[in-house]
């Protein structure tokens, strides 16, 4: 088998304020394979954005980071800054949240696109990128592409900017690209329109994939693996037909129970189902099980932190209880 | 159809600001008028015969209705005619004309002085927040804007002319002199241009940082693009917009400035024409002199604000889209 | 208070602290302090430099220097403290008169407003000067016309946002007249922005007054203010440098200090200002 693009184990992240400190990642571990899709899920809070920022060291400067083990395309790193800052550009790419915010309003997206390609390719000309944009534009379906490359971000509605937004990450042949919220920021038409275009990439090129997200159809359409994160801690992983089949860990039943079903007669009468109880402050993280205090299953071990099971060929959960 | 709306626009702007002028003329008429005593005498002072008085008032119009002498006044104005100097006739526009050249030359320098060195302070101050340099910077800046530009002039003058003789202490310097003028111009620019260059690093500084977090600016960051190139290409376009309307602020400011220090070097220029004006209470030039600056003022905040709107293409393409403002 | 200690904290909060303090007292205390008589013309001790007699000199007329300096604190802080009370005031009134009148006598307000910052602020007390003529208490008046629009645009600016409210047609239902209402929920939304304006306006009048003394348009000698002490030192430039240097530096630890305590004042009191003002 030949070696995972990305390799890390036991990731933290903390920020250090004035009084307190608040832990955001406590020992994350994430294993990307090479052409492999792996997603991130879990609701606001739980850092997966986090995950995301620190590969490429776009963390805020009071962030500490460390790491037991990290491995990139087989060179070991620590993810300091310095380190990190040199795969910006050339081996990872990252299309941001918002595609309305993430371009710059007073500059052609001509120019914005030439710009970020010159740290993968430093001596080819402006000429020579510029062409290689409005061919990309074009690949991911930018009508007009060539005259597009003169326009400004505010000419493009918000599914043409996203898809600005991936050609941008395109072009820089990455070996990682990470979408962090791809479609979070757009209505549903357009979603289908994005997870389009991402699964046409998947299926031309060997490009490993990080989707960070809070809805799981979409890591479901885009992904071979899941991570369910909860609170900046793991509790399950694994492929994800099997994890959102027949999920081992409460919290991860929890949230599939949430997801509505569009599929499936409306039912006035039925609640919708939640998650009671909120994420923990992580400047006071509690000992013990990170999700006990809303777990349903709760009982007296949890009190304790809970061990790793493995159940079957790479897939894991944290919790107390026996598979079921 | 295109260019419609970006006319109506600008015939907009250029109305309420001509609205503007009108209205400073008819203060300023109104102003005369409210001279105490009988205006005529007390500017003929000794000379007030009543056959003086009654010229006089004949020619400032002051024995007409305010309405009357306003309209008299755009009149004249639409040919050119501002009037006469009381005491020998010389018409003030002529006298104005003249002065302004003086005038113009030192603003100019010293916004461009101001521009020239508080533009690199602020990006040097954005590129290293909370550094040595910055800290510098902030610290001397707020001394340099609060304090009045004829103290720095008065002080500067102490130093260099007086004391140091380096440079001239008084006048413009040989007409047809180039190298001569601008020597004479190096100190009062220096005066006047203390001031903007402390608050034009500072504001554009903060833009600069404002923008820094923004997110498109990560985006650039999360591709590699140095800081360097991110400070000075994709945040200085959007970050000079506050400040260039600063500057139209702050012409006006300079041209007050302008008043003390033609005052204080002893320079012609308009300043000087109203100084002495106000002295001999020769109204008409006083009038005309501020007539001329406040046009200028209110043209330089008008060229501030229209070029904000065409430097931010989102601006652009609403003007001349024709969705209206 | 505890705005007070927030602004010990900045650094130069402390030094804007001690400097305006110590302006006030000064000024306050000019009679008690002041070694000599602002007015002890001894035409024999002429430009004199600093002795122990004299510690910052004499002037042309032989009088000391710092007991000027001394008086002109009084002038400078209550010329600047008249203007601003008497801008404020009228400004206020108007904004809020202006923001509950009908359109039409808005449109004119707004539209005096314009006129006036129309004209750089030093230009425009020239031509009142010009027209009224110099004095102590025209100074005061006709500098007041100048801020008038400062005060004014924020409090029509603040009414407006407030008239339409839902509480204020709540209370009007009532029975409460609107003008009223208004001003009971106006003030206090005004009370922040329009302090720290009048903070930050006090070294521009500072400067304005001293500008006008200078040339002779303003304070009329022999009354100590520092633009007319600034204006005799200027004059005799080539004889002493004394008094030009020491009224220079009265200005600048003046408006210096008023400008450190109104921003102090801004940033403490709400960060979000640093924006509009």
């Amino acid at each position: 088998m030949t070696a995972a693009l990305l390799t890390i184990e036991d990731l933290h992240v903390s920020y250090r304020g004035r009084n307190s400190t608040a832990h955001i990642l406590d020992g994350v571990d994430v294993t990307i394979g090479r052409g492999q899709s792996v997603g991130l899920v879990g609701e606001s809070g739980s850092g997966k954005s986090t995950v995301a920022f620190a590969l490429l060291g776009l963390l805020a400067d009071n962030a500490e980071v460390s790491t037991r083990r990290a491995a990139f395309d087989g060179h070991e790193t620590s993810l300091r800054v310095e380190e990190t800052r040199a795969l910006r550009g050339t081996d990872i790419a990252m299309i941001f949240q918002d595609p309305m915010t993430a371009l710059n309003p007073m500059f052609t997206i001509g120019t914005q696109l030439v710009d970020i390609q010159r740290r993968r390719f430093p001596r080819e000309s402006r000429h020579w990128l510029w062409a290689r944009a409005a061919t990309m534009l074009a690949d991911v379906g930018v009508p007009d592409a060539a005259a597009r490359m003169n326009r400004y971000p505010h000419e493009f509605s918000g599914g043409m900017r996203q898809r600005v937004v991936i050609a941008m990450a395109l072009l820089v042949e990455p070996k990682l690209l990470i979408a962090d919220e791809p479609t979070t920021a757009l209505d549903a038409t357009i979603e289908a329109q994005v997870v389009e275009v991402l699964q046409r990439l998947r299926q031309r090129t060997s490009t490993s994939m990080l989707v960070v997200s809070h809805s799981m159809g979409l890591i479901a359409e885009l992904c071979d693996s899941v991570v369910v994160m909860y609170a900046g801690t793991v509790v399950e992983h694994g492929p994800v037909q099997v994890v959102f089949s027949r999920p081992r860990h409460p919290y991860t039943r929890a949230l599939l129970a949430c997801e509505i079903d569009p599929y499936q007669a409306f039912d006035p009468s039925q609640d919708l189902a939640t998650i009671p109880g909120t994420v923990p402050d992580p400047a006071r993280r509690p000992r013990g099980c990170i999700f006990a205090s809303r777990c349903p299953d709760r009982h007296d071990r949890c009190g304790e932190r809970p061990p790793h099971r493995q159940a079957g060929d790479a897939r894991a959960y944290s919790c107390w209880q026996e598979a079921s | 159809m295109r260019s419609a709306s970006l006319q109506m626009h600008l015939a907009f702007k250029l109305a309420t600001a001509a609205l503007a002028v009108a209205g400073s003329v008819v203060l300023l008429m109104a102003l005369t008028r409210l001279i105490p005593g009988d205006p005529a005498t007390v500017i003929l002072g000794s000379r007030a015969t009543p056959e003086a008085v009654a010229a006089l008032n004949a020619r400032i119009g002051l024995d007409k209705p305010l309405i009357e002498q306003v309209f008299a006044f755009f009149g004249r104005l639409v040919s050119g005619d501002l009037g006469e100097d009381v005491f020998n006739g010389r018409p003030v526009l002529g006298l104005v004309l003249n002065a302004l050249p003086n005038t113009a030359a030192l603003a100019i320098a010293a916004m461009l002085c101001a521009v020239a060195i508080g533009i690199p302070l602020a990006l040097l101050c954005a590129r290293w927040p909370g550094g040595k340099a910055d800290r510098l910077v902030a610290f001397l800046s707020v001394g340099f804007i609060s304090t009045p530009s004829f103290v720095v002039s008065v002080f500067l003058l102490m130093v260099f002319s007086v004391h140091l003789r380096w440079f001239p202490v008084l006048g413009a310097g040989e007409s047809g002199d180039l190298g001569d003028q601008l020597w004479h111009l190096v100190l009062p620019t220096a005066a006047l241009a203390a001031g903007w260059v402390g608050y034009i690093a500072r504001l554009l500084r903060s833009s600069l940082l404002e923008i820094l977090g923004e997110s498109h600016v990560r985006t650039l960051r999360a591709y590699g693009v140095s800081e360097t190139k991110i400070l000075m290409k994709y945040a200085l376009k959007p970050a000079i917009l506050p400040t260039l309307a600063v500057l139209g602020m702050g012409f006006g400011e300079l041209l007050g400035g302008a008043v003390f220090a033609e005052v204080i070097f002893n320079r012609p220029g308009l300043g000087s024409l109203i100084y002495d004006a106000i002295r001999t209470r020769n109204y008409p030039v006083v009038q005309g002199g501020v007539f001329v600056i406040v046009m200028l003022y209110v043209l330089t905040n008008l060229i501030a604000d229209l070029s904000q709107s065409l430097i931010d293409p989102r601006e652009r393409a609403r003007l001349t889209s024709g969705r209206g403002h | 208070m505890q705005a007070f200690f927030a602004l010990s904290r900045r650094p130069g909060g402390t030094f804007a602290a001690l400097t305006v303090t110590l302006l006030c007292l000064v000024a306050i205390a000019a009679p008690l302090i002041a070694p000599y008589g602002p007015n002890a013309i001894a035409p024999a001790n002429r430009l004199m430099d600093p002795s122990l007699q004299h510690v910052l000199g004499t002037d042309h007329l032989g009088r000391d220097i710092l007991s000027r300096l001394i008086y002109g604190a009084r002038v400078a802080l209550g010329i600047s403290l008249s203007v601003i009370a008497i801008s404020l005031s009228a400004g206020v009134a108007l904004g809020i008169a202006a923001a509950l009148s009908p359109r039409a006598v808005d449109l004119a307000v707004v539209g005096v407003f314009d006129i006036v910052t129309s004209f750089p602020s030093v230009i425009l007390a020239l031509a009142l000067v010009a027209v009224f003529g110099p004095g102590l208490g025209n100074v005061v008046l006709l500098v007041s016309i100048v801020f008038i629009p400062h005060f004014g645009r924020v409090a029509r600016a603040q009414t407006i946002a407030i008239r339409n409210s839902p509480f204020i047609e709540a209370e009007k239902v009532l029975g409460a007249e609107t003008w009223r209402v208004v001003l009971h929920h106006v003030t206090p939304n005004i009370i922040g922005p329009i302090f720290v304006l009048a903070c930050m306006d006090i070294p521009v009048v500072i400067t304005i007054e001293a500008g006008l003394s200078f040339l002779g348009l303003g304070v009329r000698p022999p009354l100590a203010s520092w633009g007319n002490l600034l204006n005799d030192g200027y004059t005799y430039l080539d004889q002493s440098v004394w008094l030009a240097t020491f009224s220079g530096l009265a200005l600048v630890l003046a408006t210096l200090g008023f400008a450190l305590l109104g921003e102090a004042l801004r940033d403490t009191l709400d960060p979000k200002l640093r924006k509009a003002l």
